[in-house]
C-alpha cells in the first residue's frame, strides 16, 4: 500500500496516536497484509467464477438484465463527476446539475409525471417514499385514518414490505384466472380505510392490466391513491405512459429500463415521480432552475423529508442520462418494441406442453413471459435452473410471482441478439426432454461450485470468519 | 416501427428481416400487434418529446465538456467533509469494481454462478465486523443515513418502545432522514444535548432524557463537528442502564486510531463505507454500513447477509449463498425487516478491496497521516485573524470546526470557493455556536494544499 505523508507535517508528530485520548485509542486492527499483486489476483480469480450480462445471457424477469453501455462508464469517472463534493457551492456544479435538470425534464416526459425528485437510491426506496407520499397528502386533508394499501397477489415483495414499512396494512388483491386484476375486485376491496393501491403495469406475469384505467378510477372514487411500480417500464417506453393512466406516483428503476449496470446487487437508483398535486411533497431535495441558474431544493412545501444523505445516486444518474441521449426519442421506442418482440419470439420457441404459459395463453406476452415447468416432480423449476448454468447461460427467475406453479419468469430484454433467443430456447427445450427422460443428472455440474446446501448457510454463525 | 435504413449498436435486432422472423414465430402481423391490447384511451399516440439520440462520440464530447465546467480537484482544493470526505482511491480498486464480471452481475440468486461476487461480499462482511468490534455486518445499505433509519427502527422493533433519543451533535441530514424513516412509526424523537465548549454529548442531559420508554440512543462518533466522543463508554453504560440500544454512526476511517464500536459496548454501529474507496460522486453512490453486535441481532437486520456453507456434494468444500433471506421482501413481503433489495453491492466490493490494500500496517498509518494532517490544518488556521481554529476543545480526528466572531460563515464559505477553494461548510444555526464552518483534512492534503486554505482563509473572513 502506498500512502502519502508530508514530510514537513509528519516531522511535528512523532507519535500522532497521541493526539486520540488514551481511553479511545484502538488497540489494533485485523486486516489481512497482502500486496497488491496478491489482492488483484484474489478478486481477478473471484471475478472468474462470476456470471454477468457481458459474459452471457441473463434473463432474470423483472431485472431488466440489459447491456450497459461502456462509454457511461466512462464517463462517470470524469474528473468532474468523482471529485464533486454534495455540500460544495451549487454554483460550482451548474454543469452537473443541468443535467440531472435534464434527466428529471426526460423522465417526466417518458412517465407523463409532472415532476420527480432524483434522490431515492433505488426502487424500493421509490416505493418508501410513494407510501410515505400517500400517508401524509392524506393526513394534511383530513384523511388520516385511511390504513390500507391495495397490492395484488403477483406484487413484487418490495411493495408489501414498503406498505408495511409506512405504516399501512397490506390488502391483497386476488388476480383472476386470466392473470388480471379486475376494476371490480378492486372496487369490493375498497373502502374508506383505502389509502391506495400499488400496481405493477405490466404485471409480474408479463402481461397489460387491462383494466388498469379502470382501477385508478376505483381507487380514486374511494378516495385513495395510485402508485405505480415502474419496473416493467421497458415494455412501455413510448407506447404507453402510467400518468396517462391514472396514477398519481411512479418509480423508475434506472438500472432496469435505463441500462446503469446493476452492480451484483447495486447501486442502482429508483427515482420517484408525482402528478401536479402531490409535487409539493418529494423528497428533497428536487433538482430546480432558476434565474441565477441551477439550484437543490430543500424546502418543498409538504415534503415528505429526505430519504438519502444527499442529493441522490449522481454517478448513476448520469449513466441513465446519457442512455437517454444514445437512444433518443425514436431509440426509446424501439427498445421496448424489440424487447417485447424479443420475449415473445423466446415464449413462443419453447415446447408449450414443458413449459405452459401460466395465464392468457392466447395473449401477447410484453416484456417478459411467465411459463410454469410442467412436471409431476418436486422442485421442477429448481432443476431446470441449476440445469440452464451448465449450459453458461444464467436462469430466469424462478418461483416469481407467487401465484404461479414451478414459475420461470424469461426477460431476455432488447439487448439479445435473435441467435442468442434461439440458443436459450433450446436450451430449455434439451433441458426438459433430459428431466423427463431421467437423464439429466446432478446439476449443476460445470459450475465453479456444485450444488450448494444453502439450508446449512441460513443460521448467523455463518456470517463471518473470525480470525 | 420503421426499421429501414436504421442501425443501432445496442439493439442487435433492429433489422426488418429480424423483426419479421419474431413476428413469424409468434403469429402476429406487426409489431403493433403486440401492443394492440393497450386501451386506446391510454396509448401515447405520438412520440416521445426527447430529443432523437445522438453517437457515442456526440454524447460523450458534450456531458464531459458540461462536466469539466465543475469546481472540483485536481483545479480546486477541497477540504469539505460532512458524512462523505475526500480520500484517495487506489487505482487497484478501481480496476477490480470495473471488472465486468463484477458490475453488469446482479443479486446472487444463483449462487453457484455467482460465487466470485458472494466471496467478496462475505469478505466485506467479515473485514467490517473485524473494523467495528462487530459479529454481525450485511452487504450493504444506501449510505449512512438511510442506515441509520434503519437502525433506530430495528431498535423500535427489537425493544418495542416508543421513543428515541438522538444526539444533538449528530450529523443534521442524517437525523432528518432519520425522522423520515421513523415518522410512520409515531416514534418521539428526542434530541440529547451537548456541551457547547468541549462538543460532546452531555451524560447528564442523556440522564435526564433516558426513560424505560426509550428504545436508542443514536450518537456519532467522531460526531458531526469531528470530536470525538471521550465519554462515549459511560454513555452507553448509561443507556444499557435504561434497557435501550446505543447506536453508533461512524467514520470507518476513524476506526484505524479510535477505538471500535464493539469495544466500548455499542448494540448496533451503523456508518458511511464511502471513504474505504469510492469516490464522492456528488452524493453518490455511497456504501450504508450496517452491524451488529449481538448475532441474536442478526435476524432482525435488514438488508442481505451472505453466510458461508458447503456444497451439497462435498461438506468439506466452501461455498457462499445468501443467507437467513426469511427477514427479506422477497420471502416475508409485509412481515420484512425490511423493503431493501436492490442495494450498494459493488461498493460493498470496493471497501473489501480497499481494506484489503490497505492492511492492518497500512489502515494504521493512514490514521496517523490523516490525524497528522487535520491537526497540523488546525493549528495553522489558528494563525489566522478573525477565526478561531479548532472551535471545540475536544480532541479530534480528521474533522474541526472553525468559528468566525466577525464574518458570516456562509460569505467565508462562497469567497472561499471563488478561491478554488471548497470548504468551510456553514455551521447549522439549529447547532447554536455562532457563525462556523466545518472543515475536513486527511491524506490528499499536503502542506501546501493547506498553506493554501490558510491563505484564502484569510481574505474571506
Amino acid at each position: 500500500m502506498s500512502v502519502p505523508s508530508d514530510r514537513k507535517v509528519a516531522a511535528r508528530f512523532r507519535d500522532p496516536g497521541a493526539l486520540v485520548p488514551r481511553s479511545m485509542r484502538r488497540q489494533s486492527v485485523g486486516l489481512p497484509e497482502l500486496s497488491e499483486l496478491q489482492v488483484l489476483r484474489h478478486f481477478n480469480r473471484l471475478s472468474q467464477m462470476n456470471f454477468s450480462v457481458e459474459l452471457g445471457m441473463y434473463p432474470l424477469g423483472s431485472c431488466t438484465m440489459k447491456y450497459n453501455p461502456k462509454v457511461s462508464e466512462l464517463i462517470s469517472g470524469a474528473d468532474g463527476m468523482k471529485f464533486a463534493h454534495p455540500l460544495q457551492p451549487i454554483e460550482t456544479v451548474q454543469g452537473l446539475l443541468s443535467i440531472f435538470y435534464e434527466l428529471e425534464r426526460y423522465l417526466s416526459e417518458i412517465t407523463g409525471m409532472h415532476r420527480f425528485s432524483l434522490s431515492t437510491a433505488a426502487g424500493a426506496q421509490g416505493e418508501l417514499a410513494g407510501v410515505l407520499m400517500i400517508r401524509k397528502y392524506l393526513r394534511d386533508h383530513g384523511q388520516g385514518k385511511r390504513s390500507e394499501i391495495l397490492v395484488p397477489d403477483s406484487a413484487h415483495g418490495t411493495n408489501p414490505a414498503s406498505a408495511t414499512m409506512g405504516g399501512f396494512q397490506v390488502v391483497k388483491v386476488p388476480s383472476d384466472s386470466n392473470g388480471q386484476v379486475r376494476a371490480a375486485s378492486v372496487r369490493e376491496l375498497c373502502s374508506d380505510r383505502t389509502a391506495g393501491m400499488m400496481f405493477t403495469v405490466p404485471n409480474t406475469l408479463g402481461l397489460f392490466e387491462v383494466e388498469v384505467a379502470e382501477v385508478c378510477q376505483a381507487v380514486h372514487d374511494a378516495g385513495g391513491l395510485m402508485y405505480y411500480d415502474g419496473a416493467n417500464m421497458n415494455a412501455l417506453l413510448g407506447r404507453a405512459r402510467p400518468g396517462d393512466m391514472g396514477f398519481d406516483i411512479v418509480h423508475l428503476n434506472l438500472h432496469k429500463t435505463f441500462a446503469t449496470p446493476h452492480g451484483g446487487g447495486g447501486p442502482g437508483a429508483g427515482p420517484v415521480g408525482v402528478t401536479r398535486k402531490l409535487a409539493g411533497y418529494l423528497p428533497v431535495p428536487v433538482v430546480s432552475k432558476g434565474k441565477g441558474g441551477y439550484t437543490l431544493d430543500y424546502d418543498l412545501k409538504h415534503t415528505i423529508g429526505p430519504l438519502k444523505g444527499f442529493v441522490g445516486n449522481s454517478a448513476i444518474l448520469l449513466r441513465a442520462y446519457v442512455y437517454i441521449r444514445l437512444l433518443g426519442a425514436s431509440g426509446l421506442a424501439d427498445v421496448s418494441s424489440l424487447a417485447v418482440a424479443a420475449a415473445n419470439y423466446l415464449w413462443k420457441s419453447l415446447d408449450a406442453e414443458a413449459y405452459p404459459p401460466s395465464h392468457g395463453e392466447t395473449r401477447h406476452r410484453k416484456h417478459e413471459a411467465v411459463v410454469s415447468v410442467k412436471s409431476e416432480l418436486p422442485g421442477a423449476a429448481l432443476t431446470v435452473a441449476k440445469a440452464i448454468l451448465d449450459h453458461g447461460m444464467h436462469a430466469p427467475t424462478v418461483y416469481f410471482p407467487l401465484i404461479v406453479h414451478e414459475a420461470l419468469m424469461i426477460e431476455p430484454t432488447e439487448s439479445e441478439p435473435i441467435e442468442m433467443l434461439d440458443e436459450y430456447a433450446a436450451a430449455l427445450n434439451e433441458i426438459y426432454r433430459e428431466m423427463k427422460a431421467g437423464t439429466l443428472g446432478a446439476v449443476p455440474a460445470f459450475t465453479s461450485v456444485g450444488k450448494i446446501d444453502e439450508v446449512k448457510a441460513s443460521h448467523p454463525m455463518t456470517l463471518r470468519v473470525h480470525w | 416501427m420503421s426499421v429501414a435504413q436504421r442501425r443501432h449498436p445496442l439493439l442487435p435486432n433492429l433489422d426488418e428481416s429480424l423483426v419479421s422472423k419474431m413476428l413469424q414465430k409468434v403469429g402476429a402481423s406487426s409489431v403493433d400487434e403486440l401492443f394492440s391490447d393497450i386501451p386506446p384511451n391510454v396509448r401515447l399516440n405520438r412520440k416521445l418529446k426527447l430529443p432523437e439520440g445522438v453517437s457515442e462520440y456526440e454524447v460523450r464530447r458534450e456531458v464531459q465538456a458540461r462536466l469539466s465546467r465543475n469546481s472540483t480537484p485536481p483545479g480546486s482544493l477541497c477540504f469539505l467533509g460532512g458524512g462523505v470526505w475526500p480520500h484517495y482511491v487506489p487505482a487497484a480498486v478501481e480496476s477490480i469494481t470495473s471488472r465486468q464480471e463484477f458490475y453488469t452481475s446482479y443479486t446472487p440468486y444463483q449462487a453457484e454462478m455467482s460465487q466470485g461476487m458472494l466471496q467478496a461480499l462475505f469478505e466485506y462482511q467479515s473485514l467490517m465486523c473485524d473494523l467495528l468490534g462487530m459479529e454481525a455486518c450485511n452487504s450493504s445499505l444506501y449510505d449512512w443515513a438511510s442506515a441509520a433509519g434503519e437502525a433506530v427502527r430495528m431498535a423500535a422493533r427489537v425493544t418495542g418502545r416508543r421513543k428515541a433519543l438522538i444526539a444533538g451533535n449528530a450529523g443534521p441530514q442524517r437525523c432528518a432522514v432519520i425522522r423520515t424513516y421513523t415518522e410512520p412509526l409515531g416514534l418521539e424523537l428526542e434530541t440529547v444535548s451537548f456541551d457547547k465548549k468541549k462538543g460532546t454529548l452531555d451524560p447528564e442531559d442523556l440522564k435526564r432524557k433516558l426513560t424505560t420508554d426509550v428504545a436508542c440512543l443514536y450518537f456519532e462518533n467522531p460526531n458531526y463537528f469531528g470530536v470525538i466522543e471521550e465519554g462515549v463508554s459511560s454513555l452507553v453504560e448509561i443507556v444499557h442502564g435504561a434497557g435501550a440500544l446505543a447506536i453508533a454512526g461512524v467514520d470507518p476511517i476513524s476506526l484505524s486510531l479510535v477505538k471500535e464500536p464493539g469495544a466500548y459496548g455499542a448494540d448496533v454501529a451503523v456508518g458511511e463505507g464511502q471513504p474505504l474507496g469510492i469516490a464522492l460522486n456528488y452524493g453518490g453512490p455511497h456504501l450504508g454500513i450496517f452491524s451488529v453486535k449481538d448475532i441474536k441481532l442478526a435476524r432482525s437486520m435488514p438488508g442481505r447477509l451472505i453466510g458461508i456453507t458447503s456444497t451439497v456434494a462435498d461438506p468439506n468444500e466452501k461455498a457462499f449463498c445468501m443467507v437467513l433471506q426469511a427477514r427479506e421482501q422477497h420471502i416475508r413481503r409485509e412481515a420484512a425487516t425490511s423493503n431493501v433489495c436492490t442495494n450498494q453491492s459493488l461498493m460493498a466490493v470496493a471497501a473489501a478491496s480497499y481494506l484489503s490494500l490497505l492492511g492492518k500496517w497500512g489502515f494504521r498509518r493512514l490514521g496517523e497521516v490523516v490525524i497528522s494532517n487535520s491537526h497540523y490544518a488546525a493549528h495553522r488556521l489558528s494563525r489566522v485573524k478573525g477565526v478561531k481554529s479548532p472551535h471545540f476543545s475536544g480532541a479530534f480526528f480528521k474533522e474541526f470546526v472553525v468559528s468566525y466572531p466577525k464574518t458570516s460563515a456562509a460569505a467565508v464559505y462562497r469567497r472561499l470557493s471563488r478561491k478554488g477553494v471548497l470548504a468551510g461548510y456553514p455551521v447549522q444555526k439549529s447547532f447554536d455556536i455562532g457563525q462556523a464552518g466545518l472543515y475536513c483534512v486527511t491524506e490528499v492534503h499536503t502542506r501546501d494544499d493547506i498553506e493554501r486554505l490558510a491563505g484564502a482563509l484569510e481574505e474571506a473572513v
